[in-house]
């Protein structure tokens, strides 16, 4: 049994008045779902601006990742690239918090565990049916694939788990609010869905 | 004058042959479980129903009570153990929570809401297990059992079929189907039976009317598990 300290860190973090909690996310093997989610705070994203700069991620296509205060990671793990990112976020971000069911269980993503690697790729670019030119991928730029699609918790240590899929923008809300207020979220049953 | 025993701070009457489960049950205490159902005998083998009974951990569905018994059940400790076997039930099988059928209707989940599970201590198995859709009424998804032996017991005890057992051992342990085939199809087991309604997961499941109740007036979204007890058979 690994040993996570879950709901518990929320103090690390240190701020100058009138400094901002810098964020940053990120989506692995995720469908965006948990993005618009997060998205989905509604008239919140007014106070939080003031409180929160978004400094590294799809919303804004920054890659550069570094002194950032909290890393929002959606998404499993499927292929080495997952992985760099993965690491890269959890070396940066004082803070790490798992959203959306992929990234906590391997959600969808994970189903291709029961088949195998290769019986996965045969089946998309060689046996489908109305695959034109069948050849398997294979050019340096793609990441190479994982044998089997993982948690991130298995690979670095998580502080926070908002499961859902998506998580409910309640959760984000309270997740965001706590961080502003500098205290420990408290997520009700109801921000708690695994569906 | 009766005979008590004490659960937490509750002086909880029973009658003779009670185990604890019944007594806790009738004086309106909750205790988790999971293989126990009230219509079958205790199986004792989920374990979430774990009390300390005088110091010792045992199973409140097997263990008889006995006047003057102290029962710890409503601990943090006990409920931190419970959660660790729910996380335990999920790494071990295939639960898909965000697209099964039984999402919100769901012992397993509901449990996991209850004991405030957010994540995962333990590595996901991702066993692979084969869907058994030979039945014409009925699914049988592997991936989704948890080896409660409720099915085993229903078809056994009440439908007089035994179409249900438990083959192999560890963590090889599989639901296994008395038919020459081995499927669920050849079996002769009906769409009735109380063995296709009993089980707690989505293992056994009636085949049309997926999705058919709404989110919301789901079994459990409205309710947690320790106000409705169990949702066998229920969609």
């Amino acid at each position: 049994m690994r040993s996570t300290t879950p709901q518990g860190n929320c103090d690390v973090i240190q701020r100058e008045p009138g400094q901002k909690i810098r964020i940053a996310s990120c989506s692995l093997a995720g469908c965006f779902g948990c993005h618009m989610s997060m998205l989905d705070i509604d008239e919140l994203v007014v106070e939080v601006v003031h409180h929160l700069e978004y400094c590294r991620g799809p919303l804004n296509d920054v890659r550069e990742l570094r002194d950032v205060d909290v890393g929002v990671v959606e998404g499993a793990l499927c292929n080495e690239d997952n992985v760099k990112v993965l690491e890269q976020f959890r070396a940066n971000c004082d803070l790490l918090v798992a959203v959306g069911a992929c990234a906590i269980n391997g959600g969808l993503p994970a189903m291709r565990n029961h088949f195998g690697l290769t019986a996965c790729l045969k089946e998309a670019y060689l046996d489908a049916e109305g695959v034109v030119n069948p050849e398997i991928p294979r050019d340096a730029e793609l990441p190479r694939l994982l044998n089997r699609v993982r948690p991130i918790q298995e690979v670095v240590k998580v502080d926070y788990f908002l499961p859902g899929c998506p998580p409910p923008a309640a959760a984000f809300t309270e997740l965001f609010t706590a961080l502003i207020e500098g205290r420990e979220p408290a997520f009700d049953e109801d921000m708690v869905r695994f569906d | 004058m009766t005979d008590t025993i004490t659960i937490d701070d509750h002086q909880v009457p029973f009658e003779a042959g009670q185990t604890i489960m019944e007594a806790a049950r009738a004086a309106g205490l909750y205790i988790e479980h999971l293989c126990y159902n009230p219509a079958y005998q205790p199986h004792g083998s989920c374990k979430l129903c774990s009390v300390k009974v005088d110091g010792v951990i045992q199973t409140a569905c097997t263990m008889p009570a006995i006047a003057g018994q102290k029962v710890e059940s409503d601990s943090p400790e006990m409920k931190s153990r419970r959660k660790t076997l729910v996380e335990m039930i999920f790494a071990e099988g295939n639960h898909y929570c965000a697209f099964c059928i039984k999402s919100g209707s769901c012992d397993l989940q509901a449990l996991a809401y209850h004991l405030d599970m957010h994540e995962n201590s333990f590595n996901h198995r991702y066993p692979v297990r084969v869907i058994d859709a030979s039945h014409p009424d009925l699914i049988l998804d592997h991936d989704r059992c948890i080896f409660c032996g409720l099915c085993i017991r229903a078809s056994r005890d009440q439908d007089h079929k035994n179409v249900f057992t438990m083959a192999g051992r560890g963590k090889a342990t599989r639901l296994a189907v008395n038919s020459e085939t081995g499927k669920l199809g050849d079996s002769t087991i009906a769409a009735d039976d109380a063995a296709a309604h009993v089980c707690p997961v989505g293992a056994i499941m009636p085949r049309r009317g997926a999705y058919s109740t709404p989110i919301g007036e789901r079994y459990f979204d409205a309710r947690g598990i320790d106000e409705i007890d169990n949702a066998s058979g229920k969609l």
